[in-house]
Parts: C-alpha cells; sequence; structure tokens
C-alpha cells in the first residue's frame, strides 16, 4: 500500500564519501508545517556537522529517528503528509518503508569513491572530480590547507545545471605535495593547465580563500579563459590576513591546538569535529606538506604578516562579472575587503557566519552561487 | 592516493619507503631475506610470514639474514644504531626476547642516559605478538607491558594498517629505541592506507570511536574486538567511547583522563595476563588521577594468568572477546553504589 501525499524526509547524502550521519538535533516539532529550505534536524557526518533543510513542503507528522542515532544514507528521518492522511495510515508508510530499505551496499560506495580521478598538469599530478554534464564548466579552487572537500555542499547542488570539477591545489589533499611555484600567479597558471588538460577552453571559477585570490590572478592572466568569478572570503582584497592562523596551521602538529586552529574557520565552534581534526592532521603529517605549505605561504603573505599579491584595482578593470561573499564574522579576512570596491562587483555578507561560509552557510551560499 | 592494502603490505611499505628515502636505514633478521641467491622478488620469501618480502630485490645488502642468535644480532644491530645506521631488527616473536633481553633493556634502553645525552640509538625491534595463531605456549605472548615498563625504550602497538604504516616511519625516523609489537592476527586486515609517507606522532592516542557512556581502553587486537562490542551495545542504547593507545610508551594519559571525564565509566582489555600489565597501568592512572569522576568501579578484561593454550578451544576462550568485553562494559554501565 502506498500513498502519494505521503513524502518520505530520508538521511541526505553531502559530498562523495559520506555513507552515514548522526542525527544531532531535531529543530522542528511534530505538527510543524515546513516549507521548502527551513531547517529540520541536524546531522553530523564524518566531516562536518549540517542542518538538513526540508526538500518538501509539508506538515511533518512523524520522527522517525532518533537521537544520536547513526543511519546510512537514504534512511528515514520523518515523514510529511497533509493532516487529512491518518496515524494509522503513517504508520504503515514508515513500517513499508522500513521492511523495504536496503542500504547502499559497499561496492557502490567503492563506485562513488572512484569519482575522485587523477590528472597530469604543470608537473604535478591533481586530484579532482567531475560532478553534472551541464554546458557551463564551473571550477572550484579550495583555500590554504584546504581540499576538495571544502566543497562537500556546493559541488553537488551546483552539477544540476553545470559540469563542476573539483581539483586539490598543489601541496594539498591529494595533489603532489612538491610545490615549484607557489605564488599566487603560480598556482593561476596551474589551474589553467588543469582547465587545459581537461579541454575545457573556458569556465567560470569558484574560489574560497587562497583559491579566490587564485581565481582572481587567473581571469587577470586570461582574461578569456574566466566567464564569471565567484570568490568567497577571498585573499587578494587587502592587506589585513590572520596570519597567526596560518603560522599555526603550518607548524602545529598537536591536535588540541589544531582543533583550536580550525574553530577560527567558523562562527560556531562546534562545527569542527574530531574527524575534521583528524583529517588535517593526518593531511599535516604527510611527507611534504610542510614544506609546501610554507612556500605556498611565503607567496602570498610577506615577511610582515600582510598580504602581498592584492589586486583590487585589476580587479576593477576586469569586465565579467563578479560576485563576492563573505561571513560577517570571518576572523581569517576580514568582510571589510568586499567594500569600496566598483558597483559592478556585486557582494553579500551573510550575517553570522564566519571563514568557512560555503560550509557554515552551504544554503545561503549556494543561493548566491545559483543566481 | 589512499588504497586498501593489508596490515602487512603497510609494514612492508613503510620498510620500503623509508629505505628509499634514508640509505642509513637497513635491515636485519632471521630469515629477512629468505631463499638467499633467489632474486628476492619471487623466490625470497621475506621473513616467516613474508612481511619483507621483496625488498631484498631492490635494496640488497642493506637486508641481512641473520643467524639463529637473537643475542647475537640484535647486539649487532644495537651497536650499528649508536654508530649512526638505523636497523630495523626483526625479532621473530616477541616470546624470544628473553634471549636478548640484556642488549635491550640494559644497552639500548641506557645509553642516551648513561652517555649524557651524547650517544643515541635509533633502532627498531619489529616483533610479533599474540594469541589466535595456533602456535601455543611459546609463540604466543603479549609481553608489551615488560617493554613498557623499561625506560628508555618507546613501545608501539598499532591496530590499524593506516596506524602500523604511519607509527613504522615514525618508529624508524625516531632517535631512541622503539619496540614495535605486531599483532600477527591483523596482519591480513585490510584497511585504506595512502601511498605517500606519513607519521603518527608517539604518545598520541586515538578515539577510534566516540561514545558519551563508557570508555573502554585498549591497544593492538583488542581495539578491534572492543570496537565489535560497541556496536553491539549501541544497539541496546550504550554508547562507548573506544581509546586505542597506539603507544604505551609514551602514554597518552590527557585522552584517556579527558574521556573518562566524559563518561565516569572505564574498561580497560589488554590480551596480556591480568598482572602488572596495560590494563592494570591504566586502571591505576585513573584511580589516581580522576577518581572523582568514576561511577563506578573500574572493569578489566584481560587474558587468565596461564600460558596461552594450545588447543583451539581453549585459546579462542583465552582471548578476550567481544561478550566479554560487552558484559564488562554492561557491569559499569548498570553499577549502582
Amino acid at each position: 500500500m502506498s500513498n502519494d501525499k505521503i513524502i518520505a524526509v530520508t538521511m541526505p547524502k553531502w559530498g562523495l564519501s559520506m555513507t552515514e550521519g548522526k542525527v544531532m538535533e531535531w529543530l522542528v516539532e511534530e505538527g510543524t508545517d515546513l516549507n521548502v529550505g527551513d531547517p529540520v534536524v541536524d546531522i553530523e557526518t564524518e566531516k562536518i556537522a549540517n542542518t538538513f533543510e526540508a526538500l518538501d513542503s509539508g506538515i511533518l507528522r512523524k520522527k522517525v529517528a532518533s537521537l544520536d542515532d547513526i543511519l546510512p544514507i537514504g534512511a528515514l528521518l520523518a515523514v510529511l503528509a497533509p493532516s487529512e492522511v491518518s496515524d494509522s495510515e503513517i504508520d504503515d508508510f514508515v513500517s513499508e518503508f522500513l521492511e523495504n530499505y536496503v542500504p547502499p551496499a559497499p561496492e557502490e560506495e567503492e563506485e562513488e569513491e572512484s569519482a575522485y580521478q587523477y590528472i597530469d598538469a604543470d608537473g604535478y599530478r591533481l586530484r579532482y572530480s567531475k560532478m553534472g554534464t551541464g554546458v557551463e564548466k564551473i571550477v572550484l579552487i579550495h583555500g590554504f590547507g584546504g581540499d576538495a572537500d571544502r566543497w562537500l555542499f556546493t559541488q553537488q547542488p551546483l552539477s544540476e545545471k553545470s559540469t563542476v570539477y573539483a581539483f586539490d591545489l598543489p601541496g594539498h589533499g591529494q595533489s603532489s605535495k612538491s610545490v615549484t611555484d607557489g605564488t599566487v600567479s603560480g598556482l593561476a597558471q596551474t589551474v589553467m593547465a588543469f582547465m587545459d588538460s581537461l579541454n575545457i577552453a573556458e569556465a567560470r571559477l569558484i574560489g574560497h580563500s587562497l583559491g579566490g585570490a587564485i581565481a582572481l590572478q587567473s581571469a587577470i592572466s586570461c582574461p578569456t579563459r574566466v566567464t564569471r568569478l565567484d570568490l568567497i572570503a577571498p585573499a587578494g582584497l587587502g592587506e589585513e590576513i590572520n596570519v597567526d592562523y596560518i603560522n599555526g596551521f603550518i607548524e602545529t602538529d598537536n591536535r588540541k591546538e589544531m582543533k583550536g586552529l580550525l574553530q577560527q574557520l567558523v562562527a560556531d565552534p562546534e562545527l569542527v569535529n574530531r574527524a575534521l581534526v583528524n583529517d588535517m592532521l593526518q593531511f599535516k603529517r604527510t611527507d611534504g606538506v610542510s614544506n609546501a605549505l610554507s612556500q605556498i605561504a611565503a607567496g602570498f603573505i610577506d615577511d610582515e604578516g600582510r598580504q602581498s599579491r592584492i589586486m583590487r584595482e585589476e580587479a576593477a578593470l576586469l569586465t565579467i562579472p563578479i560576485n563576492l561573499i563573505w561571513g560577517s564574522l570571518d576572523k581569517i579576512i576580514p568582510a571589510d575587503h568586499a567594500r569600496g570596491l566598483p558597483t559592478q562587483i556585486k557582494s553579500t555578507v551573510l550575517d553570522g557566519y564566519g571563514h568557512l561560509v560555503q560550509l557554515e552557510a552551504a544554503t545561503e551560499v549556494n543561493a548566491v552561487l545559483a543566481v | 592516493m589512499a588504497r586498501k592494502i593489508t596490515f602487512q603490505q603497510a609494514i612492508n611499505e613503510a620498510i620500503d619507503q623509508e629505505m628509499g628515502r634514508d640509505e642509513s636505514v637497513i635491515v636485519m633478521g632471521e630469515d629477512v631475506v629468505g631463499g638467499s641467491g633467489a632474486d628476492g622478488e619471487m623466490d625470497a620469501w621475506g621473513g616467516v610470514l613474508g612481511v619483507t618480502k621483496g625488498l631484498w630485490g631492490k635494496y640488497g645488502d642493506r637486508i641481512m639474514d641473520t643467524p639463529i642468535s637473537e643475542a647475537g644480532y640484535v647486539g649487532a644491530a644495537v651497536g650499528a644504531a649508536t654508530a649512526g645506521l638505523r636497523p630495523v631488527c626483526e625479532l621473530m616473536f616477541i616470546d624470544f626476547m628473553g634471549v636478548c633481553f640484556d642488549q635491550i633493556y640494559n644497552q639500548a634502553a641506557k645509553f642516551r642516559y648513561m652517555f649524557g645525552g651524547k650517544a643515541e640509538t635509533p633502532i627498531v625491534i619489529r616483533t610479533m605478538f599474540g594469541a589466535g595463531f595456533r602456535a601455543a605456549a611459546q609463540h604466543s605472548q603479549c609481553l608489551y607491558p615488560m617493554f613498557t615498563a623499561v625506560p628508555g625504550l618507546k613501545v608501539v602497538i598499532p591496530s590499524t594498517p593506516y596506524d602500523v604504516k604511519g607509527l613504522l616511519i615514525q618508529a624508524i625516523r625516531d632517535n631512541d629505541p622503539v619496540i614495535f609489537c605486531e599483532h600477527k592476527v591483523l596482519y591480513t586486515v585490510e584497511g585504506d592506507v595512502p601511498e605517500e609517507s606519513y607519521t603518527i606522532p608517539f604518545g598520541e592516542a586515538n578515539i577510534a570511536k566516540e561514545g558519551d557512556d563508557v570508555t573502554i581502553v585498549a591497544v593492538g587486537r583488542m581495539v578491534q574486538q572492543s570496537l565489535e562490542a560497541a556496536a553491539t551495545l549501541s544497539k541496546e542504547g550504550v554508547s562507548c567511547e573506544v581509546v586505542d593507545l597506539r603507544t604505551t610508551s609514551p602514554l597518552d594519559e590527557d585522552t584517556i583522563l579527558e574521556s573518562v571525564e566524559n563518561t565516569g565509566r572505564l574498561v580497560v582489555v589488554d590480551e596480556a595476563t591480568p598482572r602488572c600489565s596495560i590494563a592494570t597501568d591504566i586502571s591505576a592512572l585513573v584511580a589516581q588521577k580522576a577518581f572523582g569522576e568514576l561511577k563506578a568501579p573500574i572493569e578489566m578484561v584481560t587474558a587468565p594468568h596461564t600460558p596461552v593454550p594450545f588447543s583451539g578451544t581453549l585459546e579462542d576462550s583465552y582471548v578476550p572477546s567481544p561478550e566479554k568485553i560487552a558484559s564488562a562494559v554492561k557491569k559499569v554501565s548498570e553499577y549502582t553504589k
């Protein structure tokens, strides 16, 4: 028996590696009338915690998942249905769902894992993932110390309309660790070489933090190959940067210090879970990473701890659409850098979020990127 | 790039990468070449379970087969370490430590101290331990508590393929003597291991699973057993935090104490015999430094105070099982004064 008025709310899949999530907190009571986009439940993945927002509208009739439940993707979290549907019909729906639900097999997961590919470009072996088949090509460029997973909540939504590539910069993630040219222009050249290798003639570049400076530099150096820029908390637009964070990140090999550093990236320190700290420590403890990070930091920060590659004037001369997105509570690069630019450069400052705004306020950032 | 390899392959890869990186790294041990005179790829067996297979073909005489005299070659390796080499010395089974213990506890462990910091002994002694192989009482013991008791030795007991590679690379680069204890039952366990070289620092426990009700502290194979127990218990509504010590010397006291401060309940799981063991050591630590946090008496799940039996049935019941761990967890979680 199935009832098409009843809608299942299931465990989402955020990013390539997510296989299960933990129910941290219900944000609504049973009986709430939900609209699309309303916050429903906080879910923690192995990477980071995030709020799951309603994909459908309707009355939340029953919460099926309990607090602290760890459930595979696709598992039933709750049920939406109009008030005319009876409680027993809902119970029937739930038991039928549970009876028929098959968690994704490990083989399928392995297939997903292989969504990461490698390509040789600019003398490096670069890891990347490609999603979507749309005409518009988008390349996502993460920031200092990050990797393609920084786009956990960005790549998939964008891929519904575009072909979206996310890659690990040299010295980062699972790309080559020995960096030949760690300057902003050197890394912009790597982006162009990455696009060459994949036969991408022109693309929209979305960059976060240092990746924003690299995207901007790419557009300045190769204006015909960049169709649009979305710069999220970018470097390259002012002198100030939290150099204590940068140096601390390069130097620390200590769990507590690393956790404290990562907490500076977000407004809500609770978002930094043990798995994220572990990931960063594992990355830091890989041979060659410290050297690579020092080299890249020296490429955009001077001895006085100020940004050395500032492109405000060059940015003002670009004719392509440029979008700036910042969290108002950014503790790494101040949101003030979005001010005083020509009016053709659009700027959105999201209130109450930190530097990793695309993870912390994924929905809001995705809404800006979708325009 | 991470891919799945076995615990055993991860050990081989760590030695291979360090030998490739640093010419002073050498391997010594009984049968570590195996099939002497062959090309080292196909014919050479590479140790009693094939862990060093293929290395002789790559590094030739830097892989040395030794006579069956632990006192002789372990002593030679300790000397070579003080003279500038980095020997990775294989003591086939930890049970054989008795015949070369002077070289370890009274020589290697003491040099830095006796020579006022002017001597270093960067030796790694890799050794297999643990029950489960039907190898009887003289090839199945868990003697790491004895090494842990000696100041001047670092003692590493990895539990996963990822950890064994990072910890072994760290051990080879470390300037002090390291006793590297490999549980032979783990050799076939597969896990994600990056191809690149990486290290894991000593004295940093790993929280293998987070939880709020009971802390389980374990090492080596007991981490896997504890995780199995924790998975079963979580279905019954008991949330266990599993702390994998990774190294017993140095010991990450902070992680243990912080976890117990959160849960108030402790179960220590140790495959060693119960007296003067890691179980008693951790229990004493928590009783002394976190007594006020405890909501229940500490439970220890260990082997009995007997040699490891040869009979398969007896050996199976000798090793702490997930069921025994789960019942200890229930005991502390249901405890009322």
